[in-house]
C-alpha cells in the first residue's frame, strides 16, 4: 500500500490509497483524479496518462522502458521528471509519492 | 433541441460508452437521475485484455473494471444490470426492461454495442466452441486453455491472432483459419497480413489461408474437430470464434429510429430521434477526417463518443474529435493503428519488418490517412497530428529513417 497525492494543473491536491502491483495510473482512475485519461486503460499505446513525478521520488518509480521514452517524446510539455503514469507500479516504497497532472492530456 | 433541463437519463448498454458518458455527464455537472441497464452481468469493463493480458492470467479480474462498486453508488448512479431492454416508446420516453421495468427518460443514450457474429454451420452450438467478446466468455476458455491441447479459431482478424499468440505462449496447439486469402484482409494492407503471418508461424501457429470451415464435429456433446470444406479433419479440444461483430441496432431499428449497419448519428451522436443518442460500437457516425460516415470497433470511438454524446446533452462545447486509433499486442509485438486506410493508393514502409520494428504509411492522392505502427511509437504519434492535420508528405521523407518523426511532424506542420 502506499499514499499518493495527485496535484492537478489548478494545485487542487487529492491524496489516495494505492494497492500493490496496481499502477499510478490505474489508482487515479480508480479514484476519478481529474486531469489523467487513461484512454488504453494502460497498455501504453495513447500516452494520455503523463504525470510529472516529484523529484524525491524519481528514482523510486524506476526507469522508463524505450516504449515509454518514445510515447513521452510527443506528449505535450514534456520536462525531465516525466513518466507515463500506468508504467509505474505501485509499491510499498512509493508511500507519500506526489505527482502533477500536465494541463491537458492531448 | 435543448436538452440542458434533462434530469432523466438513461444509457441502454453498459460497455466502453457508456462508462464513459456516465463519467463525462456527472463531471461536466450534470445533477439528474442517471441509470445505465446493461445486459451482462458485471460492472462495465475493458475488453481489450480479454484477448490479451487478462486471457493470459496476466491481470486480476478486478483490474478490467472502469470503477469500483462504489463510485457509481457515490456518484448516484443507478446500474440495472443482467436486464435486457426490449423497446423504446418515443412518444411516452420510456424505455421497457424484460421482465416489466420501465424507465422514463428526457434524453436517452443507445450504447448496445455489438455481438459475435456466429458460425453459420452444424456444430457451432457445441461445448468448447466459444465467442470472445465478455468476461463471461473468457471464464469459460480460460480452464481450458491448458498447454497441449488443440484450439481452432476460426477468422484471422485481430481478435483471432491475439488469441493466437495468447494460446501459443501458454503451449497450445494452435490452428487458424481463415477464408480470405490472407490474414487481417478486411483490416489492412498485404504488407502486414505477411508480418503477422509470419510471425505466428515463427511461434509455431499454424495458420490456413483460403481455407473455409464445413463444420464442427462434436463426441459427447463438445467439439471433437473442425471440418474443412475439402474434408480435412482437424481434431480440436477448443474452438475459438471471431469472424467479426454485428451492431446491436434492433433497439433502435425497431423504434423506427434511422439506421444503416449502425445506428445513424450526427457529429454530436444524435440520432434521427432528437432525444436519442448512440455511442460505440452500435453508431454509425461522421468520420469528420475522412469525409464520411462509418461504424468503428475501437476503444478510442467508445470514449470520443461518450464525451461527445455527454457535452450534446448539457449543452457544452463539443470535445475535439480525434483521429481514430486502435492498438494490437501479439507476442512482444506493440501494433499501434492512426487513422483508416481504407481506399489508399501509396504505401510506404519506413525501417524493415525483418527488424520487427516499422511502420506502413498510407496515402491517398499525396496525403497521409493511415499508418500501422509496429513497435514503433513515433510513428504512430506524429502520423495522428499529421493525419488529423490532412497532411500531404513525400514517400522518400516518410521512408528516410535517418530523418526523425518528429521533424517530420515538425516539417509537415510548418
Amino acid at each position: 500500500m502506499a499514499k499518493i497525492t495527485y496535484i492537478s494543473h489548478d494545485g487542487t491536491e487529492r491524496t489516495v490509497e494505492a494497492k500493490n502491483g496496481e499502477s499510478v495510473m490505474e489508482a487515479a482512475i480508480k479514484n476519478s483524479i481529474p486531469g489523467i485519461d487513461a484512454d488504453c486503460g494502460g497498455a501504453c499505446a495513447c500516452a494520455t496518462c503523463h504525470v510529472y513525478v516529484d523529484e524525491a521520488f524519481l528514482e523510486k518509480t524506476g526507469v522508463q522502458e524505450e516504449m515509454e521514452k518514445s510515447m513521452l517524446d510527443f506528449a505535450e510539455n514534456v520536462k525531465p521528471n516525466s513518466r507515463l503514469s500506468c508504467q509505474i507500479k505501485v509499491t510499498d516504497s512509493l508511500d507519500g509519492l506526489r505527482v502533477s497532472t500536465p494541463e491537458s492530456q492531448h | 433541441m435543448d436538452l440542458s433541463g434533462a434530469d432523466k437519463i438513461v444509457i441502454a448498454g453498459a460497455g466502453q460508452a457508456a462508462a464513459q458518458a456516465v463519467q463525462s455527464l456527472r463531471q461536466g455537472g450534470y445533477k439528474g437521475a442517471l441509470t445505465i441497464v446493461g445486459e451482462e452481468t458485471a460492472l462495465p469493463y475493458q475488453r481489450p485484455p480479454l484477448s490479451k493480458a487478462y486471457m493470459k492470467g496476466e491481470m486480476d479480474e478486478e483490474r478490467l473494471y472502469f470503477k469500483p462498486a462504489a463510485w457509481y453508488q457515490d456518484n448516484n448512479i443507478d446500474v440495472i444490470l443482467g436486464a435486457h431492454a426490449t423497446r423504446i416508446d418515443r412518444a411516452a420516453r420510456q424505455l421497457h426492461i424484460e421482465h416489466g421495468g420501465v424507465l422514463d427518460y428526457d434524453a436517452l443514450i443507445l450504447a448496445t454495442g455489438s455481438r459475435p457474429r456466429k458460425l453459420p454451420c452444424q456444430g457451432a452450438d457445441l461445448a468448447g466452441v466459444h465467442d470472445l467478446r465478455t468476461l463471461s466468455d473468457v471464464e469459460r476458455i480460460r480452464p481450458q486453455m491448458v498447454s497441449g491441447r488443440r484450439m481452432v479459431i476460426i477468422g484471422a482478424g485481430y481478435i483471432g491472432l491475439e488469441a493466437a499468440a495468447v494460446a501459443c505462449t501458454m503451449g497450445l496447439d494452435v490452428t487458424v483459419l481463415e477464408m480470405a486469402p490472407r490474414v487481417l484482409a478486411r483490416v489492412t494492407s498485404p504488407v502486414m497480413s505477411d508480418f503477422y503471418a509470419h510471425e505466428h508461424t515463427a511461434k509455431g501457429v499454424k495458420i490456413l489461408t483460403n481455407t473455409a470451415l464445413s463444420h464442427l464435429d462434436g463426441a459427447d456433446g463438445a467439439v471433437s474437430a473442425a471440418v474443412l470444406a475439402d474434408g480435412t479433419r482437424l481434431p480440436a479440444d477448443i474452438v475459438l470464434v471471431g469472424i467479426g461483430i454485428l451492431p446491436n441496432e434492433e433497439l433502435a431499428k425497431d423504434a423506427g429510429i434511422a439506421c444503416a449497419n449502425g445506428i445513424l448519428t450526427d457529429r454530436d451522436g444524435r440520432t434521427s430521434d432528437p432525444r436519442v443518442f448512440a455511442a460505440g460500437d452500435c453508431a454509425s457516425r461522421p468520420l469528420v477526417h475522412y469525409g464520411r460516415t462509418g461504424r468503428l470497433e475501437s476503444v478510442h470511438n467508445a470514449i470520443e463518443q461518450g464525451k461527445l454524446v455527454a457535452a450534446a446533452i448539457l449543452g457544452l462545447p463539443r470535445p475535439a474529435e480525434d483521429c481514430p486509433w486502435f492498438w494490437s499486442d501479439q507476442y512482444d509485438l506493440k501494433l499501434q493503428i492512426a487513422g483508416l486506410s481504407t481506399d489508399y493508393d501509396t504505401i510506404v514502409l519506413r525501417g524493415d519488418p525483418k527488424a520487427r520494428k516499422f511502420a506502413a504509411f498510407y496515402l491517398r492522392q499525396g496525403t497521409l490517412i493511415a499508418v500501422d505502427a509496429v513497435n514503433s511509437a513515433p510513428e504512430f504519434l506524429a502520423s495522428k497530428k499529421l493525419i488529423m492535420a490532412g497532411a500531404k508528405i513525400a514517400p522518400e521523407i516518410l521512408s528516410d529513417t535517418t530523418i526523425p518523426m518528429k521533424d517530420i511532424a515538425a516539417t509537415a506542420a510548418a
